[in-house]
């Protein structure tokens, strides 16, 4: 008695699961609260929504609905409890219909065919043609139409003839659970990545070498910060090794762990360089086509790979991946003027100098100052200088050329406009770069799950198409004896997209009473 | 000819062959019909032609601004498939292309009254909403081959829910009598707000011209200032007053379209067949194309194969609508006419997708806006 009734529960809990009438429910569940998070804006200062919610409910009561609508999670709320548990509900909602009908489903697609009786022949649609000849004789062109058709097929002998029954696709039918398989490994994959993966940034400028990563981190008082500042220059020092750093400090492992979770500082494990980062514009125009940088890895003090990246193509090493994001001006910084000096005649010199430095044109009495900088200069209608953006845009040095002491002329050489390098005396001068004031925005993620998600997705897109484009097929094919003559009954039966097999089946038939001279149906 | 005047004969045809389609519907004579099948096809072939021209106009422009590629990177990069409007035309490519062949096989004209419509609708959307139609460099994130599969995809799948929204309606259409009903409700009163829409966009085109240049602007100054949302009080009352009058009276005599569509030689068991066949092929497509293929080119530019943004969320909506109508036909009582205002659910959601999410929500790819 205390058992039926135990077992009566735990069935109505499974029937709860694996009902279709709760996959409906939380399909609309979760679509219909999927549209709040798009309309309430997520993880933004509290001030925007304000302002949103003002527009619909007032001013004063807006603050009411924000603390509302805040401690139900709908500020964040793909990660609030219960839109994680709608998704959960969902897979084991998902889990739970699929065992329930796979047995059944399983058997259908294990099941081998069998001959039909003349009841069956009765109810099932069919086809009909009548060719010449005792079925003895039409056996051989009827079977090989069957094969042209790509059936193969057994066959039984009857009263009256024969009897020739085929299948196809039969395990087409767990397509099904192919695509159901998918979701869940696709939430997996999602769950794995969110437990051990990580997903910060690097502000790297050219030509520092970094070992550790950020994610963005909350508000820090003076001792926090100084502390954060000595944990950092720690793992810079041991390549981002937090238990070498550990030791150095003469803490145990965990502690620092758990400080830099604080601080949001994630050890690479080892050492990463930016040797140099460009954009590159489009010719003739000021729209960027290309972000590069030029990445070193570095590990036990020996560079072991180097990649450039741009956006679209990441730098993947140790299962961690930068990807290129940003890119701004460090500030303060003082980087290198590197120009190409061509001789009028002579091979070019590349220089690396700074700012009112001299230098002399190979062979020449020709002295050289660079006097000025712009970021960005061009020219206007006027063909007159000016500074565009803030950003290096097109980078400009203000050169100054004298000869033994005296003025000569002086200009501005642009890096993106070949036609400001020549001077008047058939020299030239490129501006290469200015190295060492940019860095490079790098968005730094390790995501173990990520190979996990993939794997669902191609799971899921062949589990989509054998739902979808695939069938299973059943055709039975009668060769009744008659006068002089045979019938030709064929029946049949596909679980989806019934018509593609008629219109297979119809061809057959026309083949076979082309085959006979034109047979009548 | 260069693009822009055989993209406007394409649009001038494909209104005309819904006007056709409109009274071959009322008259039912066969010449009619085949002068709208004519007119569809010079449309489609003219779009076609458009197509392949601004295809090498881009092209043109990126061999000259980036002389280095290559000449298989330089046609994808091409690809005419960049921006709204693009990508608009390339939907109404799809659509109609998907038509001619329903056209073909079923061998029915009565489908053409109910999907130019959506054509027209989509290529005067264009216009009204002034969207650029500059030929522009890419910018670095949107130079991928995963973006380019996956708009292409999205848009063959959105045409095909298109399709599906089509026969949806008309099977609501055959299948409703009672005014009470909640299915007759519901296609009267969104057919009426569809009409409603186009006509005060129509009027905010004619009020205020071509004047502004983004979606961003069309929404802030722009949509429905002619009526709704006018700055006189009485004319936006009045407008609402009017738009309420309209559906009600859509509503009132919705049973003469019924009359009209079922007298047609179509029965409702094949428009739901093609409400579900058109679904069967898009559902697939857009699973792989607009998501997987979408969620890929972000993982690779960003690092995020999925950030829940708007565009995201709301492709994720349509995906449940979708899964949602092909997992309701095996609930019992639910064939026909509830799985059909499903589908035609479906198709609102992918117009908020495409359209509302970058007008009324911005996000961190709303097309077009990317960096
Ligand atoms: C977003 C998630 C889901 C997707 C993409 C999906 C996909 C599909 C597809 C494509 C079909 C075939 C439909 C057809 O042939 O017309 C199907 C059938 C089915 N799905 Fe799902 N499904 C999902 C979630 C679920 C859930 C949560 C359940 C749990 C009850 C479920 C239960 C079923 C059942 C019972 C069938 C019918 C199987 C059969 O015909 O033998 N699905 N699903």
């Amino acid at each position: 008695m205390e058992e039926n009734k135990n077992k009566s529960i735990i069935d109505k809990i499974w029937n709860f699961f694996a009902s279709i009438t709760l996959a409906v429910v939380l399909f609309a569940l979760i679509g219909l609260t999927s549209i709040v998070g798009t309309i309430v804006e997520q993880n933004v200062a509290p001030e925007k929504n304000l302002k949103l919610l003002a527009k619909f409910f007032g001013d004063s009561n807006a603050p009411a609905f924000y603390k509302i609508l805040d401690s139900l999670g709908f500020m964040d709320m793909y990660h609030s409890w219960w839109f994680i548990g709608l998704l959960l509900l969902f897979a084991a909602n998902l889990i739970i219909c699929s065992l329930d009908r796979l047995p059944r489903i399983w058997k259908l697609a294990k099941e081998a065919i069998k001959p039909l009786t003349d009841e069956q022949f009765k109810n099932l649609g069919k086809k009909e043609l009548v060719l010449k000849g005792k079925p003895d004789k039409v056996k051989e062109t009827v079977g090989t139409a069957i094969k042209h058709a790509g059936f193969k097929f057994l066959e039984a002998k009857e009263a009256t003839g024969y009897q020739f029954y085929s299948e196809k696709g039969n395990y087409t039918r767990l397509g099904v659970y192919i695509t159901h398989l998918s979701i869940l490994l696709i939430l997996g994959g999602a769950i794995i990545g969110i437990i051990f993966g990580f997903k910060g940034y690097l502000n790297l400028p050219e030509g520092k070498t970094y070992s550790v990563a950020f994610a963005p981190g909350g508000f820090l008082s003076r001792e926090e910060e100084s502390e954060m500042e000595a944990i950092i220059e720690r793992l810079q020092a041991t390549e981002g090794n937090a238990k070498e750093a550990a030791r150095q400090f003469g803490v145990d492992e965990k502690t620092l762990r758990t400080k830099m979770k604080r601080y949001g500082i994630w050890p690479l494990g080892f050492s990463i360089r930016c040797d140099n980062f460009l954009v590159d514009f489009y010719k003739g125009s000021n729209m960027p086509k290309e972000y590069r940088s030029w990445l070193t890895i570095i590990k036990g003090n020996k560079e072991v790979f180097k990649k450039s990246i741009v956006v679209n193509d990441p730098l993947t090493y140790n299962d961690v991946t930068f990807y290129q994001s940003s890119f701004g001006m460090v500030p303060n910084a003082h980087g290198e003027f590197i120009m190409k000096i061509t001789p009028k005649s002579g091979a070019p010199e590349t220089r690396q100098m700074h700012r009112d430095d001299k230098f002399i044109i190979p062979g020449t009495d020709l002295q050289g100052t660079l006097k000025d900088f712009s970021p960005a200069l061009s020219f206007d209608a006027n063909n007159r200088p000016f500074t565009f953006a803030e950003q290096m845009n097109n980078p400009a040095v203000f050169l100054e050329f004298s000869e033994k002491g005296k003025t000569k002329y002086s200009g501005w050489i642009m890096k993106r406009y070949p036609q400001t390098w020549g001077l008047p005396d058939g020299h030239t001068v490129e501006f290469v770069d200015y190295w060492g004031v940019e860095y490079t925005g790098l968005q730094v993620r390790k995501d173990p799950g990520v190979w996990v998600v993939y794997l669902g997705c191609m799971v899921m897109a062949v589990g989509l198409y054998i739902t979808f484009f695939m069938s299973h097929k059943k055709i039975w094919v009668r060769l009744l004896e008659e006068k002089n003559s045979t019938r030709i009954i064929v029946a049949l039966t596909a679980n989806k997209n019934r018509t593609a097999l008629e219109a297979k089946t119809d061809k057959m038939m026309a083949l076979l009473s082309k085959s006979d001279g034109g047979g009548k149906q | 000819m260069n693009s822009s005047t055989l993209f406007g004969i394409s649009t001038m045809a494909y209104i005309l062959a819904m006007i056709i389609y409109i009274t071959y519907l009322a008259f039912r004579n066969s010449q009619v019909g085949i002068a709208a099948t004519t007119v569809t096809i010079a449309g489609f072939v003219s779009q076609t032609i458009a197509i392949v021209i601004r295809w090498t106009e881009h092209y043109a422009q990126w061999t000259m601004m980036s002389p280095e590629s290559t000449f298989i990177v330089s046609v994808l990069r091409s690809a005419p498939l960049r921006n709204l409007f693009e990508s608009l035309i390339f939907f109404v490519w799809c659509l109609i292309l998907g038509y001619l062949i329903i056209e073909l096989k079923y061998k029915t004209r009565s489908f053409g009254a109910f999907v130019t419509p959506i054509a027209g609708l989509a290529l005067a959307f264009i216009d009204i909403s002034g969207m650029s139609k500059e030929i522009e460099p890419l910018v670095p994130a949107l130079q991928s081959n995963w973006l380019l599969a996956h708009v292409m995809m999205s848009f063959i799948s959105y045409s095909t829910f298109a399709l599906s929204f089509s026969t949806g309606l008309m099977y609501l259409i055959l299948k409703t009598d009672k005014r009470t009903e909640s299915s007759y409700i519901f296609w009267t009163v969104t057919s009426g707000i569809f009409i409603v829409v186009l006509f005060a966009m129509g009027l905010d085109y004619l009020s205020f011209g071509l004047a502004i240049k983004t979606p961003e602007t069309l929404i802030k100054s722009y949509l429905f200032k002619a009526s709704f949302l006018n700055k006189s009080v009485a004319v936006s009352i009045f407008s609402l007053l009017i738009a309420v009058a309209f559906i009600f009276m859509v509503w009132k005599y919705g049973h003469i379209l019924k009359k009209i569509v079922g007298s047609f030689s179509i029965s409702a068991e094949m428009l739901d067949e093609i409400t579900y066949k058109s679904i069967a092929i898009g559902f697939p497509i857009f699973t792989l194309g607009g998501l997987i293929f979408g969620a890929i080119w972000a993982d690779q530019a960003w690092g995020v194969y999925w950030s829940w943004d708007p565009k995201e969320t709301w492709s994720l909506i349509t995906w449940f609508v979708y899964a949602f109508f092909l997992h309701s036909r095996l609930l019992r009582g639910w064939r026909g006419k509830k799985v059909a205002i499903v589908a035609v659910m479906g198709f609102i959601a992918v117009i908020f997708t495409y359209l509302g999410v970058n007008l009324l929500l911005s996000g961190l790819h709303a097309y077009g806006s990317l960096e």
